[in-house]
């Protein structure tokens, strides 16, 4: 087991991204209790391993661990889930109705709704840029993805966001304009 | 600019991930692109909105309370381990200093025994013809004389001009072992100064009194020495100078 003093440091730099764990998982389960479960197992890892962890980017560190954790639990319980990459075609929505874009936008079932319908893939760029905060080499690390990859499925996640939201949110500004 | 070849640009510029360079070009090329200042508007209402929407699901108190616990309990884990560690390291150290203990009290116990059969081995010599079996005042006489008798060849010198006249040799028999015993006179006084090689026993060295008697014990080079005589400690001690010289 881990020293005291790692304990302490453990404490210190990994426990307070608690809060960045519960959320990742919350957003690639769609589970708030799952998404507890599985952030606390992969604490719990990331303690055990702790000893492997080299410096930097705690945060990143741990999200890591908590992605490929909410991972295996997809794989486990929907294997189609975790396989399925971004297809554009399985999300086309309906024409846009741009006078109800804005109230959408600022609706918070609509918008937990749409995030949720996203894959997976697309879901955790989201979540890691926008909830989270996270930059792209950030990202780059937690999804294990060149930051080239994270910069090209960002925007196509966003746009394909926009899109469920009510068609394409760039044009709906336009519009307002 | 080719707004076709700018929407990851766009996400980038949006992003604060563009180096200066590519900033500077970006923007640029946004002041005549009503496109992507368009997209950017989109960008940005997207992010408010998603801000807005409180979408960010915290740790639980219950959840950041099992947490600990299970730090706690791993912790209090690695402190069982350390003490199931402790306990056979502390006997091992207990038998240590038992070990030790032995070892010093039974080294005492010879070093007193020792002395014992010295002082006997002394008071024996001065029992009429018991004093030497070579009786010479010539070291090279005395020493020969030893010679096939010891599988030792003591040190022997004569101290005549010292008030140390060498008066012979024997051998004598201590803790079951030959040893030789050189006799040096003191004005009207015997002393006995018995050597013997350094075996498996423990070195004894240092100086007392007993039953009447000094004693001065020392070790040099794989060499055992002990002075038993009614001669005070400080005669001893001149003559052990004379022997180690």
């Amino acid at each position: 087991m881990l020293p005291a003093q790692d304990k302490t440091r453990f404490e210190q730099l990994v426990l307070p991204h608690v809060d960045a764990a519960v959320n990742l998982a919350r957003w690639l389960l769609r589970n708030p209790e799952d998404a507890e479960d599985v952030a606390q197992e992969a604490v719990l890892r990331a303690y055990r391993f702790f000893s492997g962890f080299r410096g930097g980017d705690a945060r990143a560190w741990l999200l890591q661990i908590v992605r490929n954790s909410c991972y295996t639990w997809l794989e486990k319980r929907m294997p189609a889930e975790s396989v399925m990459e971004f297809n554009e075609e399985l999300h086309q929505v309906a024409s846009p109705n741009p006078e109800t874009i804005a109230v959408q936008v600022s609706d918070r079932a609509k918008l937990k709704a749409a995030l949720e319908s996203l894959p997976v893939r697309a879901r955790e760029v989201i979540v890691l840029r926008e909830l989270e905060g996270c930059s792209y080499k950030e990202i780059s690390e937690v999804a294990g993805i060149p930051i080239g990859t994270v910069m090209s499925t960002l925007s196509r996640a966003r746009e394909k966001l926009a899109q469920i939201l009510g068609g394409n949110a760039a044009k709906e500004a336009s519009n307002e304009l | 600019m080719n707004c076709e070849l700018s929407a990851t640009t766009l996400h980038g510029y949006f992003d604060g991930e563009l180096d200066a360079v590519r900033a500077a070009e970006f923007e640029k090329h946004m002041a005549s692109c009503a496109n992507c200042q368009a997209s950017l508007k989109g960008l940005r209402s997207l992010r408010v909105g998603l801000q807005k929407a409180d979408l960010y699901q915290g740790a639980s108190i219950r959840l950041r309370s099992k947490i600990a616990e299970e730090l706690g309990s791993q912790g209090r884990g690695s402190s069982r381990k350390w003490k199931s560690f402790l306990v056979p390291a502390l006997s091992m150290v207990i038998l240590l200093i038992a070990v030790w203990a032995a070892v010093i009290t039974q080294h005492r116990a010879y070093s007193v025994r020792l002395q014992a059969e010295l002082i006997d081995a002394h008071v024996r010599s001065l029992q009429p013809g018991h004093l030497t079996d070579v009786q010479s005042t010539d070291q090279h006489t005395v020493k020969p004389w030893f010679d096939g008798k010891l599988d030792f060849i003591p040190p022997v010198g004569d101290f005549s001009a010292q008030g140390f006249p060498l008066l012979g040799g024997r051998l004598d028999v201590i803790e079951g072992r030959n040893v030789a015993a050189l006799v040096y006179g003191r004005r009207k006084h015997l002393i006995n100064l018995f050597v013997w090689p350094e075996g498996k026993d423990p070195a004894v060295s240092g100086e007392g009194s007993r039953q009447g008697y000094n004693w001065l014990s020392w070790r040099a080079g794989d060499m055992q020495f002990c002075l038993v005589s009614d001669v005070s400690l400080t005669d001893l001690r001149e003559l052990q100078q004379l022997v180690q010289h």
